[in-house]
C-alpha cells in the first residue's frame, strides 16, 4: 500500500517534472526571441510587445468586426465583401422598423423580425422572472443548514455544465410525441399533447428547459450572496422579536438587493442572446413560434441561400443596442456589488 | 402557513427537532435531484436501448432486448416467444418468418417440425440487455469520431492560445505603467457583454477574407481574445506584489522571464479557472462553429450532433448514444473539480 503510494507520488512528480521541463524549454525559446526585443526597445517598452498578440485577435476579430457591423446595416445586396455592396444608408434599419400597426407583426415589412422580436419579448419576460424566482427559492433552501449541501449544490449546478445542444437534445427526446412525458400523461388517464408542435406549448417548454439548464449559475451567485449576510442581524432580529417573515423583507431582501440586481441583468443579457437550446430543440418552430432575435439574423445572414447581410447586420445593431442599454445599467447597478465581477 | 413562513426565511440551527419547514426543505432538494438528474438517467437508460425497444409507446424504464436462439440449420439466431397454442397451452418457440399475420415458429428442441402461429397470439421473450452496439456502431459507423478529434483539437488549441495571450495581456495591463493603458482597459472591459451573435456577419468577412471557412482556426482564433479572461487574470495579478518582481530585475531576468517564471505560477490558480471556463466555452460552442463549418469532415460534436438529429429519418438509438458520449467528459471533468469550478463560479461571476 505504501508502496503503491510512493510509486504514484513517484509517477506524478516525473509527469510533473516532465510538465515543467516541455513548459521552461518553450518560455526559453520564446525568451531567445524576446530578450533582444527587448535589449532594442527598453524594459519599459516590453508592456507593448505583451499587450500585441491579444490586442491583435482583439482588434481583428472584435473591434473591427463592430465598426465594420454598423457598415454592413447600411449595404445591401448578396455580395459578402463590402467594396462589391450596394450603401442604402438607413433603409435596412427603415425596412425593418416599418410597420403599420406595431401590435401585428403581419403589418410590418420585415414581418420575421418582428414576430422574433415579439417572441424574444415573451420569453425573456417569463425565463428571467421563473429563472430569479427558482434560482432564490433554491439558493435559500440550500443556505438553510442542509446535510450534504456539496452534493445538492453540484445537482443543481450540474446542468449548467451541459452543452445546449446536449440539454435540447435530452429534452427533445422527453418531449416528443412518443416520448416518456406523453407515456406519464397517458398513464394519468390524460390526453397527449405534442409539445413541440403547437406553439404556446413549444414556446413554455423552451422556457422551461432553459431555466431548467441556466439556474444553477444563478442560485451558487445567490447562495454566495445570502452567506454573506451576517447571521448577528438576525440573532438581534430575534432579540427583537422580528417575525420570520419580517426578518425576510427587512435583512434578507434588502443586503441581497446588490446581488439580485446582478444575477437579474446577466439572466436579462443571456435571456436576449438565446440561440442554442431553443434552435435545436425546436428549430424556431412551429412555424415561428420559438423563433427568437439571434435565430432570426442567423437566418436571414447565413441559414439561407440567399443571404441578407445587411438586413442582419442591421438586426444584429439593434440588438447589441438593447445589450449596451442593459449593460449600462448593470455597470449603474453593479457598483455595490463588484465582488462578483472582481 | 407558518411553516411555508419559515421555510421561505433564513433561521439557521433551531436544535434538535424536525420540524414542518426541514421536511419541506428535503422535499424540494429531493425533487431537485428528480428535476436535474431525471432527465440526464432517463437519457442514458433510453441510449442503451435497441432501436425496436426506443420505438415502443408506452416506453420500457430499463433497456430491453429480445432474447433469441441459434437453432442447428439457421444461420441467423432466431428471435423467442411465448406462444398460447391451440390447445391453450403456453410454449416457447422461435419464429422463423412472420408471413402476414401468421408466424412460422419452431420448438428450439424440435426443429423440424414448422407451426403456424397466429402472430397476436405470440408475446416476445425479453430481458434486460445494454445495447452497448449503439455505442460502437458510433464510433465505426459514421463521423463521430472525426467530430470528437475536431472538437479535442479546437478544446485544446483555443485554451491553449486564450491562456498565453490573455495572460501576456493581464500581465502587461497590470504590472506596467504606459501611456495608453487606462484606454485600452476601457475598451476590452467594454466589449465584455458583446457577445459574437452580435458580430457574426463581419467576423464571418474577415474570416471569409483569411481563408478560415471550413477550417478549424476559423473557430480556434476569434474567441480567444476573451475579454473575460484578460479581466479575470489582470485583477488577479494586480494582487501580486511588485517588489517580487522587482527583485526578478535586480537578479537580472529579462521582462520575458520574469513573466514565465515569477508572475505565471502565482498566477495560477486564476489561470485554472480560466482554463476550466475555455474548456466549457469551447467543448458546448455551437453557433460561431455551426456558422464557419458547414462541411462534414470539420464538424465539432455540437455541430455534428445536430446535424445528425435533424435529419429526416431521426436515428435515435445512435443520437441517444452519442449526445452521452458528448456530455461524458464535462461530466467527468465535472466531478473531479466540483468543488474548484462551483467556488470559482460563486467569486467571479462568470458563466461556464
Amino acid at each position: 500500500m505504501a508502496d503503491s503510494i510512493t510509486s504514484r507520488r513517484r509517477v506524478n512528480a516525473l509527469a510533473g517534472s516532465g510538465v515543467r521541463g516541455v513548459y521552461a524549454l518553450v518560455m526559453n525559446a520564446v525568451g531567445l526571441v524576446m530578450e533582444p526585443i527587448q535589449r532594442l526597445v527598453g524594459q519599459r517598452n516590453m508592456a507593448y510587445l505583451f499587450l500585441l498578440p491579444n490586442l491583435l485577435v482583439f482588434g481583428i476579430f472584435i473591434l473591427f468586426p463592430m465598426l465594420l457591423n454598423v457598415y454592413f446595416a447600411m449595404t445591401s445586396g448578396t455580395a459578402l465583401y463590402p467594396q462589391d455592396r450596394a450603401f442604402v444608408g438607413t433603409a435596412n434599419f427603415e425596412r425593418l422598423y416599418t410597420c403599420t400597426d406595431y401590435t401585428n407583426p403581419n403589418t410590418c415589412l420585415e414581418d420575421r423580425f418582428w414576430r422574433a422580436a415579439r417572441n424574444t419579448g415573451v420569453f425573456v419576460a417569463f425565463q428571467v422572472a421563473g429563472m430569479v424566482a427558482i434560482s432564490l427559492l433554491t439558493a435559500m433552501v440550500l443556505n438553510r443548514k442542509v446535510r450534504f449541501l456539496g452534493f445538492f449544490r453540484s445537482v443543481f449546478f450540474y446542468p449548467v455544465l451541459l452543452s445546449p445542444v446536449v440539454v435540447a437534445l435530452i429534452w427533445k427526446w422527453i418531449l416528443q410525441r412518443d416520448g416518456v412525458l406523453n407515456a406519464i400523461l397517458i398513464g394519468l388517464g390524460r390526453d397527449p399533447i405534442n409539445f413541440l408542435l403547437d406553439g404556446t406549448w413549444a414556446m413554455t417548454w423552451v422556457i422551461i428547459v432553459s431555466i431548467w439548464a441556466n439556474m444553477g449559475f444563478y442560485t451558487l451567485i445567490l447562495l454566495a450572496g445570502l452567506q454573506s449576510i451576517p447571521l448577528e442581524l438576525y440573532d438581534a432580529g430575534a432579540i427583537d422579536g422580528t417575525s420570520a417573515l419580517q426578518s425576510f423583507r427587512h435583512i434578507t431582501l434588502p443586503l441581497l438587493m446588490p446581488t439580485m440586481m446582478v444575477v437579474l441583468v446577466l439572466a436579462l443579457i443571456r435571456a436576449v442572446q438565446m440561440f442554442d437550446e431553443v434552435y435545436v430543440l425546436t428549430g424556431g418552430g412551429p412555424g415561428s413560434a420559438t423563433m427568437l432575435l439571434v435565430q432570426y439574423i442567423y437566418n436571414t445572414g447565413f441559414g439561407t441561400q440567399n443571404p441578407r447581410f445587411g438586413m442582419a447586420a442591421a438586426a444584429s445593431v439593434t440588438l447589441g443596442a438593447v445589450l449596451l442599454v442593459a449593460t449600462l445599467i448593470q455597470l449603474r447597478l453593479g457598483r455595490g456589488s463588484e465582488r462578483h465581477l472582481a | 402557513m407558518s411553516a411555508v413562513r419559515r421555510f421561505l426565511t433564513r433561521r439557521q440551527g433551531h436544535q434538535g427537532r424536525v420540524g414542518v419547514a426541514d421536511v419541506l426543505t428535503y422535499a424540494y432538494l429531493v425533487a431537485g435531484v428528480l428535476v436535474m438528474f431525471g432527465p440526464v438517467a432517463w437519457l442514458v437508460l433510453s441510449s442503451f436501448k435497441t432501436q425496436q425497444n426506443l420505438l415502443e409507446f408506452p416506453p420500457t424504464l430499463l433497456p430491453l432486448a429480445q432474447d433469441t436462439v441459434t437453432v442447428e440449420g439457421f444461420p441467423q439466431p432466431l428471435p423467442l416467444f411465448d406462444v398460447i397454442l391451440e390447445d391453450g397451452s403456453q410454449a416457447r418457440l422461435a419464429q422463423v418468418r412472420r408471413i402476414g399475420l401468421m408466424a412460422q415458429m419452431i420448438d428450439p428442441a424440435t426443429p423440424d417440425e414448422v407451426l403456424q402461429v397466429p402472430i397476436e397470439l405470440r408475446t416476445p421473450v425479453r430481458s434486460f440487455r445494454l445495447a452497448t452496439e449503439n455505442y460502437t456502431q458510433s464510433f465505426t459507423r459514421f463521423n463521430f469520431t472525426t467530430y470528437l478529434r475536431n472538437s479535442v483539437v479546437v478544446t485544446v488549441g483555443a485554451t491553449l492560445i486564450t491562456l498565453i495571450i490573455n495572460s501576456m495581456a493581464a500581465f502587461a495591463l497590470s504590472k506596467y505603467r504606459f501611456r495608453g493603458r487606462n484606454l485600452i482597459f476601457l475598451i476590452i472591459i467594454s466589449t465584455l457583454m458583446i457577445p459574437i451573435s452580435v458580430i457574426l456577419v463581419p467576423v464571418y468577412l474577415v474570416i471569409n477574407q483569411v481563408g478560415w471557412v471550413n477550417n478549424l482556426w476559423g473557430v480556434i482564433i476569434p474567441g480567444a481574445a476573451t475579454p473575460t479572461g484578460v479581466f479575470l487574470l489582470r485583477q488577479y495579478m494586480l494582487t501580486i506584489p511588485d517588489e517580487l518582481l522587482d527583485s526578478g530585475r535586480i537578479d537580472g531576468a529579462s521582462e520575458w522571464r520574469i513573466y514565465w517564471q515569477i508572475v505565471l505560477p502565482l498566477a495560477a490558480p486564476a489561470l485554472a479557472v480560466l482554463a476550466i471556463f475555455s474548456v466549457m466555452w469551447r467543448w458546448n460552442d455551437f453557433l460561431w462553429p455551426l456558422i464557419v463549418l458547414t462541411r462534414s469532415e470539420f464538424f465539432t460534436l455540437q455541430v455534428g450532433l445536430n446535424a445528425f438529429q435533424g435529419e429526416l429519418q431521426v436515428q435515435w438509438h445512435f443520437v441517444l448514444a452519442m449526445t452521452v458520449l458528448t456530455l461524458l467528459p464535462i461530466t467527468l471533468v465535472f466531478s473531479l473539480l466540483q468543488r474548484f469550478i462551483t467556488s470559482g463560479i460563486a467569486s467571479t461571476g462568470v458563466k461556464g
